[in-house]
This record gives C-alpha cells, structure tokens and sequence, in this order.
C-alpha cells in the first residue's frame, strides 16, 4: 500500500455569481439587494467529492465540459480552497499551464524558460541548471533565442511541457494540453509521461483524448453534474464511459 | 530546524520571483529602444511645462526657481501615480496564470511597484541637471535621504497599490475612480505650490493627505539638501500604516482570486 499523497474528502466548492455585483457604482445604490443576491446565488462545482490518489498513481479525470474537472485540479494546485470539507495535498505540484500561459511574447524562449520554471515554483538556480535540457527536449533549436510571439502554437506547447517535464514534478497536473504538438512530439510527451511512471511521479490528467488516458491512467474518475459518477480502473471506466453514450 | 530551512527556501523563490519578474518588465519596456527611458522622462517634464505656463507664466506665482521647484515633486509623483494607476489591472491582466498556479500574487504588485521606482531611480540625472542650471549642486545628504524617501513612498505605493489592485476584482469599475482620485490628490499635494502658501487657517488638513509630507520632503532634499525630521517621521507612520492595510486586505481576498477571475 502506497502513500497517499491527495486526499480530498467530502469536498464541495460553490462560487457565488460574482458577476451579478460588478461594479462598485451597482453595488453601492443595491446594496441590500447585492448582498442578498451574493448570499443566495451561489453556483455549484462540485458536490461532496471523496477520492485518494497514492503516490505514483496516474489519475485520470473525464467527464463533460463544465463538469467540474478543471475545479479538481485547482483545488489541487492550492489555487482554489474548497467550500466544505478538507484537501490534503503532500509534494511539491507542478501544473502544465495551458498553452503560452506564463509566458510573455517578446521575450525569447531562453527567458521564458527561467520566468516560467521561478513561476511554478521553482528557484532560479534550479532552473539554470536544467535550462540546457529543456532547451534540447523542446527541439526548438534555433528559435529558442527568438521572441516567443514568432513561435508556432505547437512550439508554445513544445516549451510548455518541456519546461515541467525537466524541473523533477512531484505531482503534475496536466489539463488537457498536448493536443497541440505534432506527432512526433506527442509521441515524446508521452514516453516521457511514462517514463515519469516509472520514476513514481503522481500525475493527474484531465482529458478528452481517451486513446491517451488509456495509454498513461492507472485509474479513472469520471465527473458527472458535479460530482464523481464512478472511479476504477481504467479499462472499466473506459468501456461504461463509451457504453454510456 | 526543518520549518527554517522551509521558510528560508520560500523567502528565496519570493526573491526570484521579485528579480525574473523585474528583468521581464525591463528587459519588455526597453526592448530594443530608448524610447522607454525617455518616455518616465518626457511625461512629467511635459507637465513641468504647462504648470510653468500656466502658473508661472499667467498666474505670476512667487516661488523662486519654480521649474526646479516643480520637477522635484512631479518625478516623485509620476512614481506613485503610474503605479496606483496601472494598479488596477495587475492582478486582472495575469489571470491565466493566478488560476492555474499558486504563487505569490503580491509578487505582481511589489514588482510593479518597483519598476516605477527604477524608473523614477534613472530619472535623477534630469533633476541633477537642472539644478547645474540654476546654479545649484547636489548635496551629500542625497546619500542617505534618497535611499531613506524611497523606502518610504515604495511602501505608501505598495501598500496603496496592493488595496486597489486587490479590490478591484471585486468591482471591476475601480480603474475610473482610480484615476480620478490620484488625480484629485495631486492638487491638493503640494507639489505645483508650496506649502507655505496655504492659509494658516487650513495648514493643518494638508497632513491628513499621506503624500504630503512624503513630497515636501523629496522637493526639500533636491532642492537644498534639506531632511526635516518632522516631515520624515509623519512619512514614515503614513507608510508604516498603508503598508499594513494593503497587506491585510490582500490577505483577505487573495485566496478568493482564483476564483473571481
């Protein structure tokens, strides 16, 4: 038996519909109103979720747009607190931002790299040292001293996914991201997510591309209104989830 | 032992986050061109001379050297200005990245902040300039009297930032009243009169404003050399308390940001 390395229990989270009160001018002449309003509408994401993922396990999350999956890895990543119940979350994680998030297009790849690795929580050291890696895994070449706004969006994703793949992930949470690159550099992506298997880093990968999460899930947990329809292993939740539709 | 070394690693990554984010800014404003530096330069020397005009020029005020007088407070307060007035959209314009990672996001607001005083830092020359015109020269007490001013307004402007950029998720038309209200503050700074110059009757109210004494005390040291303790101290508590406020309120929002954005 594994270390359990996230646990959520009993977990919901509700925002309440900030857009009804936008504006300090509204807000002030419907006060009462405003604030009652704040109270009562209130839209849920999530709805008593309870799951673990041990250490090593790769955790992969399905389910509709809006079901609430991209919750679950805020939650994670610590961004999000939940409205009840308690996330525990032990390591260090590292999300893989969507694609040219973190990074600013007029600078050059190399900066880049050093902003986004300080920005997901590493120190500028650390990163230094594994810069020559990340620029060889990305394949880049050439461009990597070039402003990133001339880059093509699978370059973007090429830069995104090495900087995360190179700077030794805890926990990753990759959010449906790799669509992008080629082939080729899909291909690598996912040897590289395997091969991170078996060094025993946890990953958690939201995703609609089912011949990919059956490559790389041990389990599955499939999201439905809000809240967890099942979780298993991945060959069982795959042929309910196709037989489902 | 463990808990040390754990604080100690964070207060490094806080570190460089604070030096790649200022690097970026930089390297961003100067990319390729000059026109950044001369760009912190031109605007407040633009405003220099319209207030000349206007109030040298038409209203024929009396205070000596007067367009000395006015670029020792206007550099100072295009610090402070530029960096409450762009507050507003730092936290909005990184939206991307506060919903996905968990950092410090007053890292984004302490930066800002920062650039505009480095900005306001390489704009001295100019202030050093015009006091070689007028026959002056700068005094040994800017050692230590700059370093001590801008500890002080760089915390007034954090603090002050961090409550507008903070709040301003909330009610998303604080950029407006935002403006308006650096705008309203400068006049009743001063900055393009003195503080002689005010009724006796009214003196008193003008340190209520937290600029106040924090101007009159850059445009005393520029121009003479001169550190009023009084001035400092007043300056100092102002910080000290916005400083305070900013954080408190940023504290607690921030962990509603992901959500709100």
């Amino acid at each position: 038996m594994n270390r359990k390395v996230v646990i959520f229990k009993n977990v919901s989270k509700s925002y309440p519909l900030y857009h009804q009160m936008m504006g300090i001018k509204n807000f002030l002449f419907n006060l009462p109103r405003g604030i009652r309003s704040m109270r009562n509408t209130r839209f849920e994401a999530l709805k008593e979720i309870s799951f673990e993922i041990e250490k090593g396990e790769t955790l992969g999350i399905i389910g509709r747009n809006g079901a609430g999956k991209s919750t679950i890895l805020g939650l994670i990543a610590g961004v999000l607190k939940p409205t009840q119940g308690t996330v525990f979350v032990e390591g260090r994680v590292s999300p893989l931002l969507e694609l040219g998030a973190g990074l600013h297009p007029d600078l050059t790849g190399r900066e880049n790299i050093l902003l986004n690795g300080v920005l997901i929580g590493f120190l500028k050291t650390e990163v230094l040292k594994k810069m020559d890696d990340i620029i060889a895994f990305s394949e880049i070449k050439e461009f990597i001293d070039q402003p990133v706004r001339v880059y093509s969006s699978g370059m973007l994703a090429r830069l995104g996914f090495s900087i995360v793949a190179n700077l030794d992930p805890e926990i990753l949470l990759i959010d449906e991201v790799l669509a992008v690159g080629d082939i080729d550099f899909q291909k690598k992506c996912l040897d590289r997510m395997l091969e991170f298997k078996r060094k025993g880093v946890t990953m958690v990968f939201v995703s609609h591309s089912m011949p990919y999460v059956e490559k790389i899930c041990d389990r599955i947990m499939w999201i439905d209104n809000h809240s967890i329809k099942m979780i298993g292993a991945t060959k069982d939740i795959i042929k309910l989830y196709f037989g489902s539709k | 032992m463990k808990m040390t070394k754990n604080t100690e690693k964070k207060l490094q990554h806080f570190i460089d986050l604070i030096i790649v984010f200022t690097q970026k800014d930089l390297k961003v404003r100067y990319k390729n061109s000059f026109l950044g530096y001369l760009w912190s330069i031109a605007h407040p020397l633009a405003f220099a001379l319209v207030f000349f005009i206007a109030f040298k020029v038409v209203v024929k005020i009396q205070v000596e050297n007067y367009t000395l007088f006015l670029i020792s407070g206007l550099f100072p307060w295009q610090w402070f200005a530029n960096s409450v007035n762009g507050a507003p959209m730092m936290f909005l314009n990184n939206a991307s990245i506060i919903k996905k990672v968990n950092f410090p996001r007053n890292v984004l607001v302490f930066t800002h902040v920062l650039q505009d005083m480095i900005h306001f830092l390489l704009a001295i020359p100019v202030v050093v300039l015009f006091l070689i015109i007028y026959g002056k020269t700068p005094s040994i007490s800017w050692c230590y009297g700059i370093t001590i001013l801008l500890f002080i307004q760089f915390f007034i402007t954090y603090g002050l930032s961090l409550i507008v950029a903070s709040t301003n998720l909330f009610f998303r038309d604080l950029e407006r009243l935002t403006i308006l209200f650096t705008t309203l503050l400068f006049y009743f700074t001063p900055i393009i009169y003195s503080e002689h110059m005010i009724p006796n009757h009214y003196k008193p109210l003008i340190y209520l404003n937290p600029l106040a004494s924090l101007m009159i005390s850059w445009r005393n040291l520029f121009m003479g050399g001169i550190l009023n303790v009084t001035e400092i101290c007043l300056a100092f508590i102002y910080a000290i308390i916005i400083f305070f406020l900013g954080h408190i309120v940023y504290k607690s929002l921030s962990w509603r940001f992901a959500e709100i954005l």
